[in-house]
């Protein structure tokens, strides 16, 4: 009992870290996106060995030099903001090819259309392009969010009080090492659950009425 | 100049310890990939109770982050009477999530090989079995290999977890010449840059390896 309501009292940080990270990801992969489609050979280029870094180095790796490397040599940062910015920055690179994914969806003739309809690049994006790719990417963005809860878990190795951190030190001083475990297992598997319903329902409901 | 030096001296360490991710990781899918085959049967058995109570094992096994995993394994088990060394306690935990994970891949490539081919077999007069072994399984792991080979690379990167657990593998070699040189960037970038050469490479072969397999649907 006393490790279960231990452990529940760091949920809020474990939410907190993964929300905020997909928040920042959300954002920064959407130039990441752009850059993929660049008219500039380079710039698709440069773009995608970022993706490629941002999705190749091990999470923990990641946050470990953000964490440990410049905050060591170039700022001094508290863990909770490297352990955001981290898990953000390797968000950016998979929900940039998820909004891809979306993007490659979307029927050639819509652009074209839009274009004979004299529509400026902006208004396209925002109002013909980019609803369309962002339905059929929010399935792919949920799935990323299930799996960015679990690798939240690794912020613990700098320090960051979530449940994971809570659970490792809750075995340690009681010296009950299954038990803490089970209920960190559990309590993850409760907080994903939800959102895989979600993932589905959506799904779902975002291909009702499509043809294809 | 200074940092290439350092890199060269660091080196061997870190590619002792990338030698040691590679075989927890190529152990780990070795002992979880033919258990995801079995999950990936049972789960669509026709016994109701064996259906729920593997659907329920792969869930709890997809549901749980590596690193609870990892842990329960080492630090959790000595408790139940179970100790085992770093390296037998990652190879276990990467294979259970491995058999949990590629369970449902398996499971995704045996559901899309095409009934037809499975008509035409029983239609041909196959057995249940031979169907099963000659048509069913080649077919449904051609369908699904690309998503396992993404699945190893992921595995790889996971095995990093395992430097919480002890194990000399290529995140504690570097943190180690890190706490000891207090160079944490240099060498964590090395260790970094370790972990692309196998897994961006790794990536390009998944993606024509796929591209080859949907060549026919172009």
């Amino acid at each position: 009992m006393d490790h279960f309501l231990k452990i529940l009292s760091a949920v809020p940080v474990t939410l907190l870290v993964t929300f905020a990270a997909f928040a920042l990801g959300a954002v920064i992969a959407l130039p990441l996106a752009g850059g993929r489609r660049s008219r500039f050979a380079i710039v698709r280029l440069v773009t995608k060995g970022v993706i490629d870094i941002l999705r190749g180095v091990p999470p923990v790796v990641f946050v470990f030099i953000l964490f440990f490397g410049v905050g060591s040599d170039l700022i001094r940062w508290e863990p909770l903001p490297a352990a955001i910015v981290g898990l953000g920055l390797i968000s950016a690179g998979h929900l940039a090819e998820i909004y891809r994914g979306g993007l490659m969806a979307v029927h050639q003739g819509q652009f074209e259309a839009s274009a004979a309809l004299g529509l400026t690049s902006t208004t396209t994006f925002s109002r013909v392009i980019g609803p369309q790719a962002f339905r059929v990417a929010i399935p792919g963005m949920v799935t990323w969010l299930i799996s960015l809860l679990k690798d939240s878990s690794i912020v613990s190795t700098i320090g960051v009080a979530e449940i994971m951190f809570v659970t490792s030190q809750g075995a340690r001083s009681s010296g009950e090492g299954l038990l803490p475990f089970v209920i960190a297992g559990a309590v993850y598997i409760a907080l994903g659950t939800p959102l895989a319903a979600l993932s589905r329902w959506l799904e779902k409901k975002l291909s009702f009425g499509r043809r294809a | 100049m200074e940092l290439l030096t350092d890199w060269v001296e660091w080196l061997p360490r870190l590619l002792s310890g990338l030698w040691v991710s590679v075989q927890v990781t190529v152990l780990a899918l070795v002992i979880g990939i033919p258990i995801g085959f079995v999950l990936a049967f049972m789960s669509s058995a026709k016994n109701a109770i064996v259906r729920w109570l593997t659907i329920i094992v792969v869930e709890v096994g997809r549901g749980m982050p590596a690193l609870v995993m990892l842990q329960m394994v080492y630090f959790g088990l000595p408790e139940a009477g179970v100790v085992l060394d770093s390296f037998a306690a990652t190879v276990i935990a990467l294979g259970l999530t491995t058999s949990a994970y590629t369970s449902e891949i398996i499971r995704a490539g045996l559901r899309a090989v095409p009934e037809g081919e499975l008509e035409a077999a029983d239609a041909l007069g196959l057995k249940r079995a031979d169907i099963v072994r000659f048509i069913l399984i080649p077919q449904g792991f051609r369908i699904a290999l690309p998503t396992l080979m993404g699945f190893a690379i992921l595995i790889l990167q996971v095995s990093s977890l395992a430097f919480t657990l002890g194990l000399p593998e290529l995140l504690s070699q570097a943190y180690s010449i890190g706490a000891s040189t207090f160079e944490y960037l240099e060498v964590l970038t090395l260790a970094g840059i370790l972990y692309l050469v196998i897994t961006v490479p790794g990536g390009w072969l998944v993606e024509n390896f796929e591209k080859r397999l949907s060549k026919h649907l172009a």
